[in-house]
Formats: structure tokens, sequence, C-alpha cells
């Protein structure tokens, strides 16, 4: 017994000392991408955001004094205050909206939940800046339906851009683009359920709405909670919708509206590249924290999940 | 189990091979390989005639520069313009910032507004042309137009197209209500409110996206708001927030708030669209304003609109002063491998008669090449938006003429962003106009010293 134990040991160490080169030509071709389109960027960017250089002046190390600079600065602060105000309005409305639509399309069976299923995923096949485009047509008081509407009721048409509306304005355009996308998340893991389970309640007597809230829910968890993490990121990094809109705000968009639109007005047009790493990185720490803060949480109370 | 590694080993190698073998494909769709001066900004969007001589890259983004450059290859043996459009303003000062940054990437000649060429001298991004003939064209532009390009003796851009400003105004409008055309900003207040109190449209429109407008405006009534040469680039005077500036910050806010003017964002589908069916009576707008208008679908004949051009409202009518808005220069690049050569296009691109001619004939520029300022031809055209109305000749020539040029500072983007903010508290009442500009002063200074200049 020993001795076909050691002759299958021996290959098999010898065939350990061989695996690791092999499996680095495995990852070489993702590797390569990586370390030259992200990781090369990044640690640039970091040695970029070390240094300062003001437009009169040379470049001077200044170690983390531009993240000093960055975190005391009202205009990249006002920003991730938006940002953060932004999140915490726009991410419970998404959940429940695409929740909502998944929970109606997985119960529904007939051929109208095909479409209804497409209908609603659309908004998200359609380009952020095309679908921002019409939404701006849609919001405009000379060409848009509002000023209609609102003239049947001898009102004028609220400026829906305007600094006090613009925060709603937004609010509607990212619901509408992502709902569509988080919904199919939501439905694909509700397709994932064992569907004896559903019997099971019946049998123990769940109506329709016990088992949604009871069953689908709380089994689907990890899936909300992978939707919220994607959420959370895509809005603390807010860019394109605002930008797009940007010329027709009539002044509300600034050039520090998000931190992401402060970083890129300083880089490419205040000639600020080494401010703007700073702002990119200090941008990134807080996602992070963000993001762990949220984990932290949803995993005391969930215990492991996600 | 050993045909298997090597599978794997053959296989990781091949897929590398194909991942290498992506990148050496880059360099060849250039199309000018065999190129001396051409640089590294890419390829070109014009033909090249005259393939044997040398090119010069150039980024440009005239509506009609495609024509321009096919007439500028033909007639020329010695050199040939490789052209593309980099986008227009601001996302093409984006890319060359960029290039800059990275020390390559950057076409031969690069088409800038005015506003911002001493931003890109201090970057070390533009070449003296006073060293490379500059002086030979010299005598082809007025003083003002001059002054906008050069400090002291140095000459960094050759100026092509112009924006010396004017009002224009709906006729048809002005006649329906009993308006006068006004000469003053006073008259223009009170026909504003004539027009309101008759039921009419808004007299005009103070935009927070227009801050070079405003600086124009401003600069009518006496602001000289940077101190700063190109040659002694560490100091810089501020000085924004003068009686006279705070007195046109002040009207206008007045205007905003008595309902006067509109408020709207400009250069978008919903202004231009206001200016067509008639929702303001004036444009308080530069030369460009007629070929804009037309390109952008508002014309005289569709809408039933009938604009005509008058001299922008003054505040002293004995003293009068002209103002400018927009324009556009055509610089040499430090980037660029043959100076001397790409110092002849900047000099002579959209320089002769026939390029010239057709830049008028398509609205495209207001041409500051006094060959074509200064002919009768181009003074006696009748300009169809303006229902054939001479307006070169009444309006616009004199006002050009009488320009005397303005000292940018080296942070117009950061300054405009801020002023757009100052313009937004005039809007929206939160701070007077003089208040706005006392802080805007303070935020320019604070700015400047961050920048690291001596603040004089």
């Amino acid at each position: 017994m020993t001795n076909p134990a050691a002759v299958l040991r021996a290959p098999s160490r010898r065939r350990n000392l061989r695996r690791p080169w092999i499996g680095w030509l495995f990852i070489a071709p993702f590797g390569v991408i990586f370390l030259v389109f992200l990781v090369a960027p990044l640690v640039y960017a970091f040695y970029l955001s070390l240094f300062s250089k003001g437009l009169a002046t040379g470049t001077t190390f200044s170690g983390a004094g531009n993240y000093v600079k960055a975190f005391t600065d009202p205009e990249f602060l006002s920003g991730i205050w938006f940002v953060i105000r932004f999140a915490v309005i726009l991410i419970p409305i998404q959940m429940a909206v695409s929740l909502a639509a998944a929970l109606v399309l997985d119960a529904l069976t007939t051929r109208l939940s095909r479409f209804a299923r497409l209908a609603i995923f659309v908004p998200y096949a359609i380009p952020a800046v095309v679908g921002t485009l019409m939404w701006g047509f849609l919001y405009s008081p000379t060409f848009g339906p509002l000023t209609d509407l609102f003239k049947v009721v001898n009102q004028s048409a609220p400026e829906i851009l305007s600094s006090g509306n613009i925060f709603g304005g937004l609010l509607n355009i990212v619901v509408w683009q992502w709902a569509g996308y988080y919904m199919i998340i939501i439905y694909a893991a509700l397709r994932g359920i064992d569907p004896s389970i559903y019997e099971a309640a019946r049998i123990d007597g769940a109506g329709p709405r016990q088992i949604a809230f009871r069953i689908k829910v709380p089994m689907i968890s990890s899936a909300m909670a992978l939707i919220l993490v994607f959420a959370l990121i895509g809005t603390l990094q807010f860019f394109t919708e605002p930008q797009v809109l940007r010329p027709i705000s009539n002044g509300s968009i600034t050039s520090s509206f998000t931190p992401n639109i402060y970083a890129f007005d300083l880089a490419f047009r205040f000639s600020q590249f080494n401010y703007a790493s700073t702002i990119s990185f200090s941008l990134g720490i807080v996602v992070f924290i963000a993001v762990y803060i949220f984990l932290f949480a949803s995993r005391k109370r969930r215990g492991g999940l996600s | 189990m050993k045909t298997k590694s090597l599978l794997a080993v053959v296989s990781a190698g091949a897929l590398l091979a194909a991942l290498a073998g992506c990148s050496p494909d880059v360099s060849a769709g250039g199309g000018s390989t065999d190129s001396a001066g051409g640089g590294d900004a890419g390829s070109c969007s014009n033909t090249i005639v005259n393939k044997d001589a040398p090119q010069v890259s150039v980024w440009a983004w005239y509506p009609n520069i495609n024509t321009v450059v096919d007439m500028f290859n033909k007639s020329h043996d010695d050199v040939q313009v490789c052209w593309s459009n980099a986008g227009q303003g601001a996302d093409e000062y984006a890319k060359f910032s960029t290039a800059i940054a990275a020390g390559t990437g950057a076409p031969d000649v690069v088409m800038l507004e005015a506003e911002v060429v001493p931003g890109f001298i201090l970057q070390d991004a533009l070449v003296d042309l006073s060293e490379h003939g500059a002086d030979d064209v010299k005598a082809n532009f007025s003083a003002g137009a001059w002054k906008d390009v050069s400090s002291g003796d140095s000459v960094y851009a050759i100026p092509v197209d112009g924006g010396p400003m004017a009002m224009i105004y709906r006729a048809d409008i002005f006649t329906k209500y009993g308006i006068t055309v006004p000469t003053t900003w006073d008259e223009y207040a009170a026909a504003a409110q004539q027009l309101k109190d008759a039921g009419g449209p808004f007299m005009g429109d103070f935009g927070s996206n227009v801050p070079a407008w405003f600086t124009a405006l401003m600069t009518q009534n006496g602001q000289k708001a940077w101190d700063y040469e190109s040659a002694d680039p560490q100091k810089i005077g501020v000085n924004l927030n003068d009686a006279g500036s705070k007195k046109v910050a002040d009207y206008w806010q007045d205007l905003v708030k008595k309902g006067l003017v509109d408020t709207k964002d400009q250069f978008n589908t919903d202004y231009i669209g206001g200016l067509a069916n008639g929702s303001y009576a004036t444009y308080v707008s530069a030369a460009w304003a007629p070929g804009y208008l037309t390109g952008a679908g508002a014309s005289t004949e569709g809408d039933g609109a009938q604009w005509q051009a008058a001299p922008l409202p003054q505040w002293d009518p004995a003293n009068p002063v002209s103002v400018n808005w927009g324009g556009s220069t055509f610089a040499v690049t430090t980037q660029a491998k043959d100076k001397d050569l790409a110092a002849t296009v900047a000099k002579e691109l959209y320089a002769s008669d026939e390029e010239l001619q057709d830049g008028v004939d398509t609205q495209t520029i207001f041409p500051l090449n006094q060959k074509m300022l200064a002919s009768d031809a181009f003074a006696d055209t009748p300009v169809k938006f303006f229902n054939g109305q001479t307006a070169n000749k009444d309006v616009y020539i004199p006002a050009e003429n009488a320009y005397e040029g303005y000292t940018y500072s080296p942070f117009t983007t950061y300054y405009y962003s801020e002023l757009t903010k100052s313009m937004v508290s005039i809007i929206d009442g939160s701070k007077s106009g003089s208040q706005s500009l006392d802080d805007l002063q303070k935020t320019m200074t604070d700015y400047a010293k961050a920048q690291g200049f001596t603040v004089k």
C-alpha cells in the first residue's frame, strides 16, 4: 500500500513544481492588460498626486499636502456632500422600483410579461449620453411637453434644471436609466429560487404577498446587496448625466458639482493634473470607505452575506 | 500529461503573441509616414495634393476648413497641410492640454481662441512667432487684433477670425411695439421696460454660461481686469471690482430683477429656438452671430424674423468703446518639428484672397485680415441674414477698427468658471452685482496666489 502511494506522490510533487509558471502563462493575457491599463495608470496617478504644480511655479514634492488640501477644499467637499445625499435618496427609490418590477414580472406568466421585461430594460440599453440628451429635451421649457401640460391648468411649467430642481431632475433620469438593469439582476435571482419552496409555503398557507416578502425577498438578499454596492459606487462617481446637461443647466451645474466633474475640469480645463489626480484618489478613498461601511453593516445583520 | 501541458504552454504563448500583435498596428494608419514636418497628431482628414512636400499637421474646427485646406494645398508646393478636427473650443483645448502634459501628441499648428493663448504660453506650449517671421504679416492686422495675440515684442498666434460686438435686433418686433433703436445702455433699459409694459417679449438675455460676453461688457465700461505679460509670467494684477464693472453688474441684475431680460444659457437649442420664435427683441452679440444663427437654423426667411444690426449700446456716447467677444487664431506648438514651416502655415492658412472669400461667403469668419477687412467688396456685401443690410460697413467694420485689444489672464478657463458662478448669484439675487464682483476679486486673487503668482 505504501509503495503505490509513494509512486503517486512523486509525480504530483513534480506537477506542483511545474504548475506555478504554467498558471502564470494562463493568466498572462489578462495580467498584462490588467497591469498596463489598470495598475500602471493608478500607480502613475498616485505618483502625480504627491506633487504639486502651480501655474506659475515648478513642480514640487508635497507628499500628503494635496490630500490635506483636498479634504479641506470646500468645492470637493460640497461635491462629496452632493453625491452622498444623492445616493441616500436615489438608492432606496431605485431598489424599490426595480424590486417591485421584478416581483411583478416573476409572478406573471403571460406573454405580456416578456414584453414588459424588455420595455423596462430598454432604458439601460440606451447610451447614457443619448438618454440624458433626450431628457434634456423633455425638460426644456421651449420644446418639452411640460409647458403644454401646465398650460392646461394655467400654470407656468417649473424649470427642472434650475438649481432648486436639478436634484430631482437628475434623480429621475438615473432611476429611469438603471432601474431596468437592476430589475434584470433581481429577476434572474428570483428565477434561481427552487419553485418547490413556493409549493411548500403555499401548503403552509402562505398567500402570494407573504411568499413575495417572506420567501422571495430574503432569498435574493445577496443580489440586492450586489446592486446596492453597484449603485453606491456608480452614484459616488456620478459624472455623465450632469456633464451632458451642463450646457443647458443655466449655471446650476458648476465645475465642482460632483467630485468626478471637479477632477475632470481641474485636469482638462484648468491644467492642474496633479491636484486632479489627488481629487480622483480622494474620491476613491471615499468610495472605498462608503462601500466598506455598507458591507460591514450588512455582514453584521445578515451574517456573512455578500 | 505531457501533451496537455505542452498544449497549455503553446496556447498561452499564442495568446500572448496575439496580444502583442495588437500594438504595432497603431502607427500604420497615419498616412503621413513620408512626411518631414508631419506631426504625430494622427491621420489627415483631407487629401494631400503634393505628396512630395513636407507636411504640417493642423487642428482646427472652422466649419469650412476642409475647403480652405484644399485651397491651401493646391496653391502650395513647399508645404502641405494635414488637417484634423480635434473638437471645438474646450474639447480641443482639453486634448491639447493633455498632449502638452504628455510631451507628445500635439499638432504642429493649433487653432486657439485669443483668450486661451496666454494660458498655453505659460505651459510652454506655444512658439514665439516673432522669431519665425511673424512681422511679415503684422501689417495685415489692426493694432487691437495684434495686441490680442502678442505680449511685449513676442507674438504667439496669427489672428484669423474676430468678434467685434454689436447688437442685433428684430426690426419687426421693434416696429410692432414702437421701439427706437437704443444707442446707450440707459435707452436699452428704457426700451426693455417699454416692451414689457406693452406685453412684448424679453429685450435680451443674461445667460450665466457666457462669461466672455459679460467680461466684454464690463471691459466696455472701463474694466482692466488683468495686468499681465507673458514675458514676466510670475506677476499678475487682478482688477475685477472697479466702479465701472460694478455698474455693469448692477445694471444687468436690475434688468433681471425687473424681468426685462431672460436668464437662459446660450448656445443651445432652447436659446436658438427662442431667438427664432421671437422670444427676444435683441441679441447683444458679435460679428459671428449671423453666421452662427444661420448655421443653427434661425434665419430671416423661414421664421419671418427681420434681423438688423446696430452698434453696441454705449455707456458714454461721447466716448464710444468697442469690445470683442470670441475670435480665433492659429498658433505654432512647441512640439512642432519644423517650426519655421509650421509658422509659414500659421501665417498663410486662411489668408489668401480665395480662402478669405470662402470664409466670408459661407459666413464662417469675420476676417481680421485687412486684405479682406479693408476691401470695398467686403464692406459693400449685402448680408442676407439682415435682409440685405450692409452690416459689415454699417456696424462691424467700424467696431473692429475701433477695437483696442485686451489683455487676457493665463487662467481664463478658471476665471470664466468662477465668473459663471458670480453671474448665477447675480441672476438668483443671492448677492448684489457689486458684492458678487467683490467676492470674485477675492476668489481670483487667492487663486492667483495659490498658483504661485505674485499679485501686483
